[in-house]
């Protein structure tokens, strides 16, 4: 007898027919498809099937970075004049488009820095605090170090997406964002 | 067709291979979830080799449950 007829045929695990079962076997029936579905064969290959999802996880992301790759770099955006901030005090944008919040700060008389204002562990948007130097998320207490967009404290382990600024004739320009950390 | 093993050897390959085949899924799992944390701190360089990886250990795995189903269970019947 082939072992896979098992899973298509309701009979005792012993083999032999219903008759020759203990009285208990008959008033407890058990569903022995069911019991065989729970077999260590099926869990092997359950477990099979759950390496190859991985794999396929692990070339979606590939797909993913591709996807990333071929996007193309967003168009320069015009922020403003120099002047228009002062320092210690921080504007809020949306780059590269709407929906894309991002925060400008100046943190000296020709130093600014610019960062996605979505905290990296659940978008919640973090609130600049320039006299801490760093960037606060209210939702997890998750803090960034406002020069780098590194991660202080909390939840979050990834860096704010930085974003390249160009000054030019007085005013201030976004021009794509930096990979990587910052 | 008669099986080459006992039943004891059967049932220690059966609980051997389960055990590495199991390792290797969570090997897996991890690779994933690093592969994800670094694809979304933006470094995508190690995003295929990654994938390599845990394709060749899937290959591994199939191999072990191919011997599994083949030698094993079909050797019982």
């Amino acid at each position: 007898m082939n072992i896979r007829d098992h899973e298509h045929v309701t009979t005792p695990q012993d083999g032999n027919t219903q008759k020759p079962q203990p009285a208990w076997r008959e008033q407890f029936p058990i569903d022995w498809q069911q019991d065989e579905f729970r077999s260590r064969r099926n869990f092997t290959k359950m477990l099979g099937l759950t390496s190859l999802a991985f794999v396929a996880g692990q070339i979606w992301i590939g797909a993913l970075s591709i996807f990333r790759k071929s996007r193309a770099k967003p168009e320069r955006m015009d922020l403003g004049l120099v002047d228009e901030l002062a320092i210690g005090t921080a504007k809020r944008f949306e780059y590269p488009s709407q929906g894309h919040p991002c925060l400008l700060v100046r943190l000296g008389k020709e130093r600014f820095v610019a960062f996605g204002q979505k905290c990296t562990h659940l978008s919640c948007p973090v609130i600049p605090k320039p006299e801490q130097g760093k960037f606060l998320c209210p939702c997890h207490h998750g803090s960034f170090d406002i020069q780098t967009g590194r991660p202080l404290a909390g939840p979050p382990r990834r860096p704010l997406p930085r974003v390249i600024l160009e000054m030019k004739d007085g005013r201030i320009f976004a021009n794509g964002f930096s990979e990587g950390e910052a | 067709m008669k099986s080459v093993f006992t039943l004891h050897q059967r049932s220690t390959i059966v609980v051997s291979i389960l055990a590495i085949v199991l390792s290797v899924v969570i090997m897996q799992l991890w690779l994933l979830t690093a592969t994800m944390e670094a694809f979304l701190g933006g470094d995508d360089s190690i995003v295929w080799p990654a994938a390599l990886a845990s394709l060749g250990l899937f290959g591994l795995n199939f191999g072990l449950l191919h011997f599994y189903m083949r030698k094993l269970v079909d050797d019982k019947s």
